[in-house]
């Protein structure tokens, strides 16, 4: 019964109903409308990505979202010169990232541990730099890359797409990528790279990946030359970011040097350790909840504290939103530090090992807790032998 | 020659600041094994020392001006000056030499807090872990000087007798033209004296022998009846005030702001790894080979060729050591050589 439900099958049938109907019972959250939903599917697939790299091998960079800003960058070229349609431009962009990943992950890998993430923190540091200062021709600086009527737009051209008045904008064969539509391309896209990754997870290549991050050193006594496993790892979770930020260039086709400074590369390091390093869904768990409270939290002012405590004794009230009050609107900051201390202290497996706890507590309670052996990965012995 | 001396300089106050941060770093990475990333936000707190001495020192009163007599005006006037008079107004132009002596006890509290209440529960953990740890308390130690703070940078000027600038070219027999600003070459005197006190600490005194003893192998140091964690613990707090120092000095340079300290975190970074993880020596000399090299690279006459060099040079060079000299310049054997 629970190989069942651990197949890969199910467990896609399972994932795609619930992102797919998430406009529906994200809706008594407030968190139902469009742009929010496209980011949540963004930023999952950017943090699943990520955890292929930081989650399976422990290598932990600090320059990801580098890959994020060229995709980006590459995917409103891809408007600007070639056409609307959003395919060529997730192409490019990932390829692009691609490329990018393969050269800054072949130097960077020559290292582990903390020169690791220095290396890659300076290489992320001055691919933001020269995108602000040099590369303005193609970056367009502080600005940031807009689309303008005057681009050629070549295969649009060909096809003989009539030039409106206004800037044009993304489509996928005509459906337009804005609103739920777009919520619902990202989606699907956001299915294919969980089903990557599960394959990643569940294959041998996964488990080798594993195994460096436990043991490196006995790996490569065992005859294994890890590089090639490291690499690959990297220029998949590169592709997966600029995945992401071409799609972010699809929903809203503008790219800024911004999204390359490392605190963005901080970000998806929290997502993935607020949902949980190593686990499958943990990351887009703690990408939404991140996207979410933000949202929510960054919104909020004095006068609405005041409005949502109404109910308590008035010094009751002054007190707590007080104490709350430093931590929204402008202060959202100062509550996503906080969170991640916290989540580092005391859980360092992210929320998956809280419910994974949870379960263990809620089990031994009901008196379910029968000596069974003990299975010390996910991945079964099948898969070796594929 | 005048204009090679110049960017010499102006290199070397800057590389005193990372060579003061990465000293500290350093020191703990050496001392303790932690990976601090929030040792850029220990530096922006000394920074903030300095407004903050500033800010009570100027605590002023309204009073009536009384050089305007047609009618009734006002201005601030700091309690300071009402009551001494010439000697108050003294003491706030020295605001920031003075306001040291608030730092010191300031800064090592703020380390001794900082290692018992955090740092400690990290020792045996994953350098990723303490990373991740570290930044998080960064962002926070950010966001609070925020809160309070503001977020634009706040003005706070040396005092006057140093405001203007040195003729450096004249002293030299040089070009007369060749001038550099007081309060920088305060600055790179005062790293300088900072940096020697903490290598004389370390080398001269019995407490900086077993520290680096401690350094070199800590379990036989433990084996032999000394309490290493305590004299540890003491060190971060050295490397706290250090780095505070350098912040308060930095003040009259960059107006502080809440987020210099992760600025001045990454380049600092980039200085220990390129001097080598553990190597007090390693860390100084890279800071002012780095601080120097980056001021070369902002020459017009450099860009001119290799344009937005000055940008990125610092980690074009960090990347070429790693690859090159994987244990950076000075880096000893064992320390993490994973």
């Amino acid at each position: 019964m629970t190989n069942f439900l651990k197949s890969n099958g199910v467990v896609m049938l399972i994932f795609a109903t619930v992102v797919l109907t998430a406009p529906i019972w994200l809706a008594p959250i407030g968190a139902s409308y469009p742009d929010l939903l496209q980011k949540f599917a963004i930023f999952g697939i950017f943090a699943i990505g990520f955890n292929i790299l930081f989650g399976l091998t422990g290598y932990l960079s600090f320059g990801h979202a580098t890959f994020l800003g060229v995709g980006s960058y590459t995917a409103v070229w891809a408007f600007k010169l070639l056409s609307m349609n959003v395919i060529p431009a997730i192409l490019l962009g990932t390829a692009m990232s691609g490329v990018f990943a393969l050269a800054i992950g072949y130097l960077s890998l020559q290292r582990s541990g903390i020169y690791f993430s220095i290396l890659t923190l300076a290489f992320a540091q001055m691919s933001y730099s020269l995108a602000y200062s040099v590369l303005t021709p193609i970056t367009n600086g502080e600005t940031g890359l807009q689309l303008s009527q005057q681009d050629p737009r070549i295969i649009d051209g060909l096809f003989g797409v009539p030039v409106e008045a206004g800037l044009p904008s993304t489509h996928l064969f005509n459906i337009s990528m804005s609103g739920l539509s777009g919520f619902y391309f990202c989606a699907v896209i956001l299915i294919i790279a969980f089903y990557v990754s599960l394959k990643i997870f569940r294959s041998p290549f996964g488990l080798k990946l594993r195994a460096i991050k436990s043991n490196q050193t006995r790996m490569k006594y065992t005859g294994f030359n890890t590089r090639p496993y490291l690499l690959s790892s990297f220029v998949i979770s590169g592709m997966y970011a600029g995945l992401a930020g071409s799609l972010m260039a699809v929903t809203d086709p503008l790219a800024g040097a911004e999204r390359m400074q490392w605190t963005a590369s901080g970000e998806v390091v929290l997502m993935t350790i607020l949902g949980g390093a190593g686990t499958l869904v943990g990351p887009l768990l703690g990408a939404t909840l991140i996207k979410y409270f933000e949202n929510i939290f960054s919104a909020l002012n004095l006068s609405e504290l005041h409005k949502i405590f109404d109910g308590l004794p008035d010094t009751l009230e002054n007190i707590v939103v007080a104490i709350i009050n430093p931590f929204v609107g402008e202060g959202w900051h100062l509550m996503l530090g906080a969170l991640f201390m916290i989540i580092v202290i005391f859980l360092p497996g992210g929320i998956m090992e809280g419910v994974s706890r949870a379960f263990k507590w809620i089990k031994r309670i009901l008196g379910f807790d029968k000596k069974q052996p003990v299975v010390t990965s996910n991945v079964t012995p099948k898969g070796e032998e594929k | 020659m005048d204009a090679i001396l110049i960017q010499i300089l102006n290199g070397l106050d800057k590389g005193g600041a990372y060579a003061l941060i990465a000293l500290g770093l350093t020191l703990t990475f050496g001392t303790l094994g932690v990976v601090n990333f929030a040792h850029g936000a220990i530096f922006m707190l000394g920074a903030f020392c300095a407004v903050l001495f500033q800010n009570i020192l100027t605590f002023s009163k309204k009073v009536k001006d009384e050089s305007i007599t047609f009618f009734d005006a006002y201005k601030e006037q700091p309690y300071l000056e009402i009551w001494w008079g010439d000697t108050g107004s003294a003491i706030i132009d020295y605001a920031v030499p003075l306001s040291i002596l608030f730092a010191i006890p300031v800064m090592l509290l703020i380390g001794v807090i900082m290692e018992r209440g955090l740092i400690k529960h990290f020792y045996k953990r994953e350098h990723a872990d303490q990373i991740l740890v570290t930044f998080g308390l960064a962002i926070v130690i950010q966001e609070i000087i925020r809160h309070f703070f503001g977020a634009n940078p706040i003005p706070t000027p040396p005092p006057d007798v140093v405001a203007g600038s040195a003729a450096i070219g004249t002293f030299l027999g040089l070009n007369d033209n060749l001038v550099y600003p007081w309060w920088r070459l305060i600055y790179l005197a005062f790293s300088a004296i900072i940096i020697f006190s903490v290598f004389a600490f370390l080398k001269f005194t019995t407490f900086g022998m077993v520290v680096r003893a401690g350094m070199a192998d800590r379990e036989t140091v433990g084996l032999l009846g000394i309490n290493v964690q305590r004299r540890f613990t003491i060190v971060f707090g050295i490397a706290t005030v250090v780095a505070g120092l350098a912040g308060v000095m930095y003040a009259p340079i960059l107006p502080p702001d809440y987020h210099m300290g992760m600025d001045f975190l990454v380049l600092s970074f980039v200085v220990v790894v390129v001097g080598g993880m553990g190597s007090l020596g390693g860390a100084v000399a890279a800071g002012f080979l780095l601080g120097v090299l980056q001021s070369f690279a902002s020459m017009n006459e450099v860009k001119a060729i290799l344009p937005g060099i000055d940008q990125i040079i610092i980690y074009l060079v960090a990347v070429i050591i790693l690859l090159v000299r994987p244990r950076g310049l000075m880096g000893r054997e064992g320390v993490m050589d994973d």
